[in-house]
């Protein structure tokens, strides 16, 4: 399995492709990619710097292009792929139909991967990009369980790609418009959920207030802490009981499944992180890199070493982990 | 170009019963609705109208002249699903509205309609869809005026633009049951809960600002949307079709109010107004005019 990993600026694609990642994945610096944060992504310079420093050490550079362009912006998302394809990326990852026509007539020989943002939860759905755009990987959304992953996989016509960790999105990706509902701001609009200029923290006598465009999204108490508002991990008052009502503030981790995935015939693993730190990703990277080595070395004996799992653990949004959906009860 | 839209009923999103659902379509097809979306479209286990209820259904409301649709589901993950899918698409008799686009591939050639949940954002996606069968799309329910405008300028021809005119938005989509959840229910074990929640369950802010509906898996908002009021600016953007999604009660009256407007009957502000008392919460419309879906600037003087 291919180890693939967030590369949110130049020193940490250089970290990930120093600790041990097969790929990396990285945007442009405008929001035609589904990390449009401000200090993130890459210039053309940096990218051509980044994509070569990748290729002198082996390692495969992806451009995530991943959002839904409108009328009033498709040059910019057209000019990304003239740009990318001339910059002589290893894959192009896209979510939008039009996009991946232009990207396929356009540049017939550009390796393209469907975006986990482009929702196929099916094969059938995967076939339908397969035949019209000729994609050759596909991520998958974090909505699978365990068996459907493997359903998918036997009956896809490409390579699966699927998170192994990171953030967790517990919506289909690519369907999920819980953020512009907020702020007016979406991933498939904007390139994020819960734009930073929508976030507002205040200090009041009921404790510590978090708004989302002007919705109260959480309320702490001395003490406790207070996460990114991202509304699907906000408590709300369902029936008179205030509680995590969509999914409580913990993160993915699947390093125990690695077996299963592997023997699977899952193509590649992908760490998600690219709004995180090359603290992160160094430190990510290196754990996983190990992990999979020790994975392909001896699948039947493979069980997460305490080490790696307490240093994820230092680096992980929430205090918990979980399986998210591949693990049938979490659903 | 001013167009006198059409209207259509889109499918239940909610798990309602089978006497509910038989009683409710016999009533739709006395109404002024053109066009009806038939199908379970959020989970495939509220299977308590099966295929060939729904055929059934169609066939009556064919008979009393309405166009008939039969709608995919909008997350399929299991065989079974891709099953009744690919059934659906085979019917041979209703033309189908994919939610998802593996149904596009099992379509393979067949005219057909795309619902909310396939996101066709700009005018390349629509001139693609267009070649292989695509005859009327349903505009994101998050994009603005200005970019169906901009849109419309390069539909294809024979291609026909549906709105979603009014309903609470469908927002998200989960392999997580919420109403499951809210009972402390896993999603294999839910004891249709859903089925308590005729319009959803409404989830709201720590300081009692109602602000979403959950529907099983899938998440709404707690506000209905509602575009009557902008008619003028629909028929002006040559809108062929408006879209109103199925609650609890009031449904031949809203579909009633709507007629009355298009024919100049009513006029769109009072019938606007008259629809807030008909919402199970209130109205929204910021989608509409580029803002947070849950604005509802223009439409705060009717409340």
């Amino acid at each position: 399995m291919e180890l693939v990993c967030p590369a949110g600026n130049l020193p940490s694609l250089k970290a990930a492709v120093d600790n041990g990642a097969d790929a990396v994945y990285f945007g442009f610096r405008d929001d035609t990619n589904a990390r449009h944060f401000a200090g993130l992504n890459f210039g053309p310079d940096k990218m051509i710097e980044g994509i070569r420093y990748a290729h002198e050490k082996g390692v495969r550079a992806f451009l995530a292009l991943n959002t839904f362009p409108q009328p009033s912006g498709w040059e910019r998302w057209r000019d990304a792929v003239d740009r990318a394809a001339e910059m002589g990326v290893d894959a192009l990852i896209g979510a939008d139909i039009g996009v991946l026509d232009y990207a396929s007539s356009r540049w017939p020989d550009l390796n393209l991967h469907l975006s986990v943002q482009g929702s196929a939860t099916n094969y059938e759905a995967i076939r339908f990009f397969h035949e019209n755009f000729g994609i050759r990987r596909v991520v998958v959304p974090r909505v699978l369980s365990l068996s459907q992953v493997k359903h998918v996989v036997e009956n896809s016509p490409v390579d699966v790609e699927v998170f192994g960790f990171g953030s967790l999105c517990v919506m289909v990706e690519g369907r999920c418009l819980l953020s512009s509902y907020a702020t007016g701001d979406s991933p498939n609009t904007f390139g994020a959920c819960s734009p930073a200029s929508a976030v507002e923290w205040r200090e009041t006598d009921e404790g510590l207030e978090t708004r989302l465009g002007g919705i109260l999204i959480e309320r702490v108490g001395k003490g406790e802490n207070a996460g990114y508002p991202t509304i699907c991990k906000a408590r709300f008052e369902v029936e008179g009981n205030t509680y995590h009502a969509i999914e409580e503030p913990t993160s993915l981790n699947t390093m125990e499944l690695l077996p299963e995935l592997q023997k699977a015939g899952i193509a590649a693993v992908k760490i998600e992180g690219r709004q995180r730190s090359p603290v992160y990703v160094k430190q990510v990277t290196r754990v996983w890199r190990a992990a999979l080595d020790a994975c392909k070395r001896d699948p039947e004996h493979f069980k997460p070493k305490t080490e790696w799992l307490a240093e994820l653990g230092k680096v992980s949004e929430g205090t918990q982990t979980t399986f998210g959906a591949y693990h049938r009860p979490w659903q | 170009m001013s167009t006198q839209p059409k209207l259509s009923l889109g499918p239940i999103l909610y798990f309602w019963s089978r006497d509910k659902t038989l009683e409710f379509y016999e009533r739709i097809a006395q109404t002024p609705v053109d066009i009806v979306y038939l199908g379970e479209v959020v989970c495939s286990k509220r299977a308590v109208v099966r295929f060939g209820d729904w055929m059934e259904i169609g066939e009556r409301l064919a008979a009393a002249g309405k166009e008939v649709l039969l709608s995919t589901m909008t997350l399929l993950e299991a065989e079974s699903e891709l099953k009744m899918m690919r059934r659906i698409c085979e019917n041979g008799r209703f033309m189908v509205e994919a939610n998802d686009l593996g149904a596009l591939h099992m379509l393979d050639g067949r005219p057909f309609v795309t619902g909310p949940s396939v996101n066709v954002y700009n005018q390349r996606t629509l001139a693609r869809l267009a070649k292989l069968g695509l005859r009327r799309w349903t505009y994101p329910v998050e994009l603005s005026h200005d970019t169906l405008a901009d849109m419309q300028d390069e539909r294809p021809e024979g291609v026909e633009t549906e709105v979603f005119a009014y309903g609470r938005l469908p927002l998200a989509y989960s392999a997580r049951c919420f109403t499951a959840r809210a009972h402390n229910l896993p999603k294999d074990d839910c004891d249709y809960k859903c089925g308590e929640y005729p319009d959803g369950l409404t989830l709201s802010a720590q300081d009692q600002t109602r602000f979403l509906a959950l529907n099983g898996i899938q998440t709404q908002s707690a506000h209905t949307f509602n575009l009557l009021s902008e008619l003028d600016e629909l028929r002006a953007l040559g809108v062929d079709v408006l879209r109103i999604s199925p609650q609890a009660e009031h449904t031949e009256e809203i579909i009633g109010i709507f007629h009355r407007c298009l024919t100049g009957e009513e006029n769109p502000r009072d019938g606007a107004a008259r629809l807030n008392e008909l919402m199970p919460i209130g109205p929204c419309d910021g989608y509409w005019h580029g803002k947070p879906g849950i604005d509802a600037g223009t439409l705060d003087q009717y409340r």
